[in-house]
C-alpha cells in the first residue's frame, strides 16, 4: 500500500474554478447583448451567431488535428472567440464571410501563435479587421430586418448629420444600426458587471478605456474645447463591447493592475484619435489591436515590486 | 472603529476545521521511535548515543556545535536499536536514531526545571529545551529570542492565526493550556525585555479570542487582536503587517523591523518547560483528511511513526492516496507511513483519491489570478516560464527569491499549473548559480 502514496508539491488542494468555468462565465456575460442583438436585428442575427460559433469550434477542432495538439474545444475558448466575432459582425453579413472570419480568428491568429494564452492579438478583433479590409462593403452595410438600411450613430456623427442622430435612450438600449452585439450599452453593461462581480475581469481596463474616451471626446470633440458630446461617444459604436470584453482578453492584454490601466488609457486615446481625426468613424477595434502589440512592452515595464520591497529598475 | 489591516492578495480557502472541538488525546508509548537528527532549520545534530546504549526520557541524544541548531532528546526510555540515515521527503539523508521503547518512561536525571534569573540563563534554557518554531518552520527558538544587539526589538507577536485548512492544534493549545501560554509570555517579556505583546488570531475562532482576551485583561501590555480570516494570514510577514503596519523587506527578518514572532504553541511550551524542565519530546498533532476514520487531535511522542498515529485514529476508511505532514497549502507529501512525527509537525492529513488528486495541467491563459492571489505581489506565471526554460535574467527580474511558498498562486490557477514547484526549481537554479559565482570568485582570488 505504501508504495502507492502519491507525492507532489504543495499546495495539495485547488480552487474549483478552471479555464472552462471562466470561459463559460464570459459566454453567460455575452448572452444579454446577444439577445438584444437578435431582438433588434431579427432571426438573421441569431443565424450569424450560430454559424460563426460553430465555425470557430470546428476550426479549433481541425487546428488541433492539423497541428497535432491536444484537443481543446472542451475549454470553450473557441466558443467565446466565435461569439465575440459574431457580435462584431453586421447582421446582414454573408455567412461565408462569417465562416472565413472564424477560421482566420482561430487558425491564423490563435492557433498558429501557439494556442490559448500565447497569441498576441485578440483573435476576434484581428479577424474582424482583416475582414474589414478585405470586404469593406459587406462589413459595413447596416440593414434592418425590414430591409431599410441606415447609417450607424458614429457614421451619422462623422457626416455631421446630427439631426438624424438617435437619442441617448435608443443608444443605451441598442435600438440603432450597428454590429449585432455592440449596440446595446445596457445589455453589455449587465454582462460586464457580471464579469467584474465574478472576478473574471477587473474594473481597471474598462474604466480606464471608457473614462479616457469620455474625457478625450469631451475636450476635443466639440466645436470648442470642453464641449464634446462625450456621452454619445461612450454609448455609440463598439466602445462598451470592446472595453469590457475585448480589452480585457487575458492572452493579449497586460497582467498587472498598472499595466491594465496603461493599456486602457492607451486604447482610449487611440480610439478617440481615430474617431475624431481619421476617415474611420469607429476606432475601438484598431485601438485594441494596436495596444495588443504593445502589451509585451507594457508588461515588461510594470513588474510590480515585492511586498515591502524596493522598486526594481526595469 | 477598529479597522482590520490586512495584506493584499491571498485566497479564501475552505476551513475544514473539523477537529476544533476535539479534546487532545494522548497516544501511548509506541514500540519504537524514530528520531531524525534534524528537526529544525539550520545545522543537523550529531548523535551522542551509541547502538545498544540505554536511554531515558528527556535525555539528550543529538547536539550540534552550530549556533543555528537545536539539541534533540529521547522521547522514550529504552535502548538505542539503530543509528542510520533516513531519507527525507526533500531528498536529503539525515542521521536517525531508532530507539526501542521499554514502556517504563523513566525520566532522565538531567530533567529538572531550569534556573533562570537573567536573559543569558533564559536563552540557554530555551536552547537546552530543544524548542524550534512549532508553527511549521522549525527555526531554533533560542536564535530567534537572541537577536544581535543592534536590533531594537519592541514587540513580541504571538502567532495564533492558524490559517491553514484542517489544522486545529494551536487552537487546542489555547483552549487546553492557556495558563502555560500566559506564563510563557510573561517569561519571554521579562527576560527578553519587550513590553509590547500582540496575540494575533483569525476572527473565525471567537471562543479562543474571548478566552485570550479574558486572560490578557489582567496584564499590562498584552493585546489580543482578531485578524481577518484569509490565507496566508499566519505567514510571518503578513502577520507582522496586519498587527503593526510594518513591512519586512525581502530578504530581511522580523527583527529588522523590531519584532519577534513566536507561535502560540511554542510560547505555551516555554511556560511549561520553565515549570517542569521536560524538553520538547511530544507534540500535539491534528489528524484529519478524507481518508481518516476518526479525525482527532492527538499528543504524540516525537518519533512516533505516522502509521502508529493513524492507527490510533481508527486507521483509514479508504485507501490513502496522499499523506501530508502539515496543512494542505504548505505541507509536505510523505513517501511512507514509516516517517516519524517531528518537533514541528502540527498536522497529519490523509486524503483519498477524490480529495487528493490534483486535476491535470492545461495551458496558462494569462488570467493573472496567480498574481492577484500572491501576498508578496509576485508574477508566478512569469517565474514559472522562466524556471522551466532556465531564463536566469527573468528569474531575477521577477523576484523569484521573495516567494514565501504559501501556495496561493497554484491554488487559484485555473489551468492547475504546479506554480510552487517551478518557483522552487527557480530558487534552486538561482542558488546554484550564486554558489558557482562564489566559487569562481574565490578561485580567481580577485579583490573583494
Ligand atoms: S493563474 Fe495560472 S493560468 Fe492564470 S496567469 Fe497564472 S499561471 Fe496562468
Ligand atoms: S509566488 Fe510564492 S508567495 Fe506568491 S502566491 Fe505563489 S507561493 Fe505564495
Amino acid at each position: 500500500m505504501e508504495n502507492n502514496l502519491h507525492v507532489s508539491s504543495s499546495p495539495h488542494i485547488r480552487a474549483e474554478t478552471n479555464t472552462r468555468d471562466i470561459m463559460l462565465d464570459v459566454i453567460i456575460a455575452l448572452v444579454p447583448a446577444s439577445v438584444m442583438g437578435v431582438y433588434f436585428f431579427g432571426y438573421r442575427a441569431l443565424l450569424v451567431i450560430l454559424v460563426t460559433v460553430l465555425a470557430a469550434v470546428l476550426a479549433e477542432y481541425l487546428a488541433a488535428i492539423v497541428l497535432k495538439r491536444k484537443q481543446t474545444i472542451g475549454d470553450l475558448s473557441a466558443v467565446v472567440t466565435g461569439l465575440l466575432l459574431a457580435l462584431n459582425f453586421p447582421p446582414s453579413i454573408p455567412f461565408w464571410i462569417a465562416i472565413v472570419g472564424a477560421f482566420i480568428a482561430i487558425m491564423l491568429v490563435k492557433q498558429l501563435f501557439g494556442g490559448i494564452g500565447q497569441n498576441f492579438m485578440n483573435p476576434a478583433l484581428a479577424a474582424r479587421v482583416i475582414l474589414l479590409i478585405s470586404w469593406p462593403v459587406q462589413m459595413t452595410r447596416w440593414v434592418w430586418p425590414d430591409g431599410v438600411s441606415s447609417a450607424t450613430p458614429l457614421v451619422i456623427l462623422k457626416r455631421g448629420l446630427m439631426a438624424q442622430a438617435p437619442g441617448y435612450l435608443d443608444l443605451f438600449l441598442g435600438n440603432v444600426a450597428g454590429c449585432i452585439g455592440e449596440t446595446s450599452a445596457a445589455a453589455l453593461l449587465i454582462g460586464g458587471i457580471y464579469l467584474v462581480v465574478k472576478k473574471v475581469i477587473g474594473m481597471e481596463t474598462p474604466l480606464a478605456f471608457i473614462g479616457t474616451v469620455g474625457l478625450f471626446t469631451w475636450i476635443f470633440a466639440g466645436g470648442s474645447l470642453f464641449t464634446g458630446d462625450f456621452l454619445y461617444h461612450i454609448l455609440a459604436g463598439g466602445l462598451i463591447l470592446g472595453a469590457f470584453f475585448m480589452a480585457t482578453d487575458y492572452s493579449t492584454t497586460p497582467v498587472t493592475r498598472r499595466g491594465k490601466i496603461i493599456f486602457g488609457i492607451g486604447c482610449g486615446i487611440l480610439a478617440s484619435v481615430i474617431r475624431l481625426y481619421t476617415d474611420y468613424p469607429e476606432g475601438v477595434s484598431f485601438a485594441i489591436i494596436l495596444m495588443n502589440v504593445a502589451t509585451q512592452l507594457i508588461d515588461r515595464f510594470t513588474v510590480p515590486r515585492s511586498f515591502g520591497g524596493e522598486k526594481n529598475a526595469a | 472603529m477598529f479597522v482590520k489591516k490586512s495584506f493584499s492578495g491571498g485566497v479564501e480557502v475552505p476551513h475544514f476545521k473539523n477537529t476544533e472541538n476535539i479534546q487532545t488525546e494522548k497516544i501511548g508509548v509506541p514500540d519504537e521511535v524514530i528520531i531524525p537528527m534534524q528537526q529544525h532549520s539550520g545545522a543537523p545534530c550529531k548523535p551522542t548515543v551509541k547502538e545498544g546504549e540505554p536511554v531515558k526520557v528527556g535525555q539528550v541524544i543529538g547536539i550540534s556545535e552550530s549556533f543555528i541548531s537545536a539539541p534533540i532528546h529521547s522521547s522514550v526510555s529504552g535502548t538505542v536499536a539503530d543509528i542510520s540515515s533516513m531519507i527525507f521527503p526533500d531528498g536529503r539523508y539525515v542521521a536517525t536514531v531508532v530507539i526501542k521503547a521499554d514502556g517504563k518512561q523513566d525520566i532522565h536525571e538531567d530533567v529538572k526545571p531550569p534556573i533562570c534569573t537573567n536573559k543569558e540563563e533564559f536563552i540557554e534554557a530555551v536552547k537546552n529545551s530543544g524548542l524550534v518554531g512549532l508553527g511549521g518552520a522549525g527555526f531554533p527558538a533560542h536564535v530567534k529570542l537572541n537577536p544581535p544587539k543592534d536590533k531594537n526589538i519592541d514587540t513580541l507577536i504571538i502567532n495564533a492565526a492558524e490559517c491553514e485548512p484542517f489544522i486545529t492544534s494551536d487552537y487546542r493549545e489555547i483552549m487546553e493550556n492557556s495558563a502555560d501560554i500566559m506564563d510563557g509570555i510573561d517569561a519571554v517579556t521579562k527576560f527578553i525585555g519587550v513590553s509590547n505583546v500582540i496575540i494575533g488570531i483569525e476572527d473565525n475562532k471567537p471562543e479562543a479570542i474571548s478566552l485570550l482576551k479574558k486572560l490578557a485583561a489582567g496584564k499590562k501590555g498584552i493585546d489580543v487582536k482578531a485578524l481577518r480570516t484569509r490565507y496566508p494570514q499566519g505567514a510571518e510577514k503578513m502577520l507582522i503587517y496586519a498587527l503593526t503596519g510594518r513591512k519586512v523587506p525581502p530578504g530581511k527578518l522580523p527583527m529588522d523591523v523590531g519584532v519577534i514572532v513566536m507561535n502560540i504553541t511554542s510560547v505555551g511550551f516555554v511556560g511549561r518547560y520553565l515549570k517542569d524542565g521536560m524538553p520538547l519530546i511530544k507534540k500535539r498533532v491534528t489528524v484529519d483528511g478524507s481518508a481518516v476514520n476518526r479525525p482527532s487531535n492527538v499528543e504524540a511522542l516525537i518519533g512516533t511513526k505516522l502509521s502508529d498515529v493513524f492507527d490510533f485514529c481508527g486507521g483509514f476508511k479508504t485507501e490513502p492516496f496522499k499523506i501530508i505532514m502539515g496543512g494542505p497549502m504548505m505541507g509536505i507529501a510523505q513517501y511512507t507511513l514509516d516517517a516519524p512525527v517531528m518537533k514541528y509537525t502540527n498536522a497529519l492529513l490523509a486524503f483519498d483519491k477524490t480529495f487528493g488528486n490534483v486535476p491535470p495541467e492545461t495551458a496558462c491563459i494569462r488570467c493573472g489570478r496567480c498574481y492577484r492571489a500572491c501576498p508578496v505581489n509576485l508574477m508566478p506565471l512569469h517565474i514559472n516560464r522562466a524556471a522551466l526554460v532556465e531564463d536566469m535574467d527573468a528569474l531575477h527580474k521577477y523576484h523569484t527569491m521573495d516567494c514565501i511558498e504559501c501556495g496561493c498562486c497554484a491554488y487559484s490557477c485555473p489551468a492547475r499549473i504546479p506554480l510552487v514547484q517551478s518557483i522552487r526549481l527557480g530558487k534552486t537554479l538561482i542558488k546554484k548559480a550564486q554558489a558557482k559565482a562564489k566559487k569562481d570568485e574565490s578561485q580567481k582570488d580577485v579583490k573583494s
